[in-house]
């Protein structure tokens, strides 16, 4: 292909020729469509965002109450995150080297939280870790529910799949091969794990990372009912946004929503490079 | 010869695989593993049947066949069947042009079509308020020729089809890119049509990439929370949705109703993995695609 490129560089085409006939009703369909859903409505976030001006934008942003909610959602799903590194890396360990009874079982279980609507997941996780619930009444005095504590459960149980499904390929694909020349050479299985293994599977992890932080960042049904959403202590952004527009305070919802998308794009560039780093140096995903 | 070196040193006692962890090491990391899963996964899943059938099987049924229930119920269904055939069309339109055909800005158009996944489901909802409220240009415009579009179910629909856009697309197109492009060249150079050539040769390709697509694409169009509170207003029996009508339920106390309504979302889930794992042990792991 890049021979062809090369040697006739003359035309801009869009397209390389191919027999295959249905591009242009495809891709016009796919991009008309594309731009009707997702592309004109964003769009007019950002419209209506920019409408507000600098002054008014970070007048909002400023506000006590906005900067204490979106550190409440950040600073939760960052926590969530870092536990599902620890868990999720060992989960998928646990189901791609051991071989115990139910593995298959366990192996699906793991996408629950994909396939489980974030509102049962919420009312669910709620009941178990209120004071009374089976699992909250064996921490009393010390409240899981209702706490910020209660937010990073609702985001471990949405974010674990995403450090599992990506972490669980990579190590699959490992040459036990590395392991042995290693302890060969005299490392424990400590050494191995941590400057043979790890090296290795750090491309995949962070992947899994920042996709499962992304995710709890912008996470809603399953969080507002564990969080008891006390205003500067557990209630999160998206739930702010809610309530800036059940009292018709649309710039509020607007800035808010507006500096959410900035950060979820920038989180998505982070992702597109560690995997682009991660090709070159590791030559897979 | 090294694996008859492996077996003979196994037999002596003394032996441990140097490139593994030891027994002990390996039972304490499955347990911490399964009580995490336990605490995290099973547990939740287990609490919604528990909870639902909490007063017996009567109260269970009573729940689910309340009006506003069956409302919801009739509504999320409805909505599932507009949404998720309009994504069905889009995937197969997009994974076409992607996989088959070399064109510029191909990559970004695939970053353009998975970022719904990177926004927050209250921003989709939010993003047709700002289109269609009261004081957009828009909104106003519709309802003087009587057409509502929020707080009604074309709004629902929409925000809906937002959240559900990528994932008939996401399963196709690396489904589509393995398996390039020779079996539709030669169908064409046999004399077939593009359509058939599509019907014949494409789909029976793609088939089981396609059901796991519209099966996730199904299970999130019936589970979304976020995206349609915002934008549905939460009137019950007209546009209150089955995930809705959980937490309005929720909200007044109402555990057994709540949880039941629920337990119908959570089975819905259970009989999507179930289906997930059986295409993934008949066909392998190809057959459904990438991840999520």
């Amino acid at each position: 292909m890049t021979n062809i490129a090369a040697a006739a560089p003359a035309r801009w085409r869009l397209k390389q020729p191919s027999i295959i006939p249905g591009f242009g009703l495809t891709l016009g369909f796919s991009l008309a469509y594309l731009s009707l859903i997702i592309l004109i409505p964003v769009a007019g976030l950002f419209w209506r965002s920019a409408e507000l001006g600098w002054a008014g934008f970070f007048a909002i942003l400023g506000d006590e109450r906005t900067l204490r909610a979106l550190y409440v959602s950040f600073g939760t799903a960052l926590a969530a995150a870092l536990v599902n590194v620890v868990f999720g890396t060992l989960v998928a360990w646990m189901l791609s080297r051991y071989s115990f009874p139910g593995r298959k079982l366990i192996d699906a279980m793991v996408d629950l939280p994909f396939a489980l609507p974030t509102a049962v997941a919420g009312i669910a996780l709620t009941t178990l870790y209120a004071p009374q619930g089976w699992i909250g009444s064996l921490f009393m005095p010390f409240r899981i529910a209702f706490t910020p504590l209660g937010i990073v459960i609702a985001l471990v149980f949405i974010g674990l799949p995403f450090v599992v499904r990506t972490v669980q390929p990579v190590m699959e694909e490992i040459d036990r091969e590395i392991e042995e020349a290693a302890a060969t050479l005299g490392a424990n299985r400590f050494q191995t794990i941590r400057r043979v293994l790890l090296p290795g599977l750090m491309p995949a992890i962070l992947t899994g990372f920042a996709l499962a932080f992304a995710r709890g960042v912008g996470e809603y049904g399953s969080v507002i009912f564990i969080a008891g959403n006390i205003p500067y202590v557990s209630e999160i952004a998206p739930l702010l946004i809610v309530i800036r527009l059940e009292e018709f305070n649309y710039a509020g919802a607007t800035a808010i929503a507006t500096i959410m998308l900035i950060i979820s794009f920038l989180m998505l560039l982070v992702i597109n490079l560690i995997q682009a780093w991660s090709r070159r140096r590791y030559g897979n995903a | 010869m090294p694996d008859q070196l492996r077996s003979s040193s196994a037999t002596s006692p003394a032996f441990r695989d140097p490139a593994s962890e030891g027994l002990l090491a390996k039972v304490l990391l499955i347990l911490l593993g399964l009580a995490f899963l336990g605490f995290f996964l099973v547990l939740p899943l287990v609490s919604v049947f528990v909870e639902a059938f909490r007063n017996g099987f009567g109260d269970y049924y009573e729940a689910l066949i309340e009006p506003d229930a069956a409302a919801a119920i009739r509504l999320t269904l409805l909505v599932a069947a507009i949404a998720v055939p309009l994504n069905l069309v889009f995937g197969l339109a997009a994974s076409w042009a992607i996989a088959k055909f070399e064109f510029k800005g191909k990559s970004f158009l695939i970053t353009l079509i998975d970022l719904p996944f990177s926004i927050s489901p209250v921003i989709s909802g939010l993003v047709y308020v700002l289109l269609f409220g009261a004081n957009s240009a828009l909104g106003p415009f519709l309802k003087s020729y009587g057409v509502e579009i929020l707080f009604a179910v074309p709004g629902i629909v929409l925000a809906t089809v937002f959240v559900t856009f990528p994932f008939v697309a996401r399963e196709l197109i690396p489904l589509m890119q393995d398996q390039g492009t020779g079996d539709e060249e030669a169908a064409l150079s046999l004399g077939a049509s593009g359509w058939q050539t599509f019907w014949y040769v494409t789909l029976p390709n793609i088939k089981w990439g396609l059901l796991y697509g519209v099966l996730l694409c199904n299970a999130r169009a019936m589970g979304e929370f976020g995206a349609v509170s915002v934008v549905s207003g939460r009137i019950r029996g007209l546009t209150n949705t089955m995930p809705l009508h959980v937490e309005i339920l929720y909200n007044e106390y109402n555990m057994v109703a709540a949880f039941a309504v629920a337990s119908l979302l959570a089975f819905l889930a259970l009989v999507t993995l179930a289906l997930k794992t059986f295409l993934e042990l008949r066909f392998g792991a190809g057959a459904t695609g990438g991840r999520h």
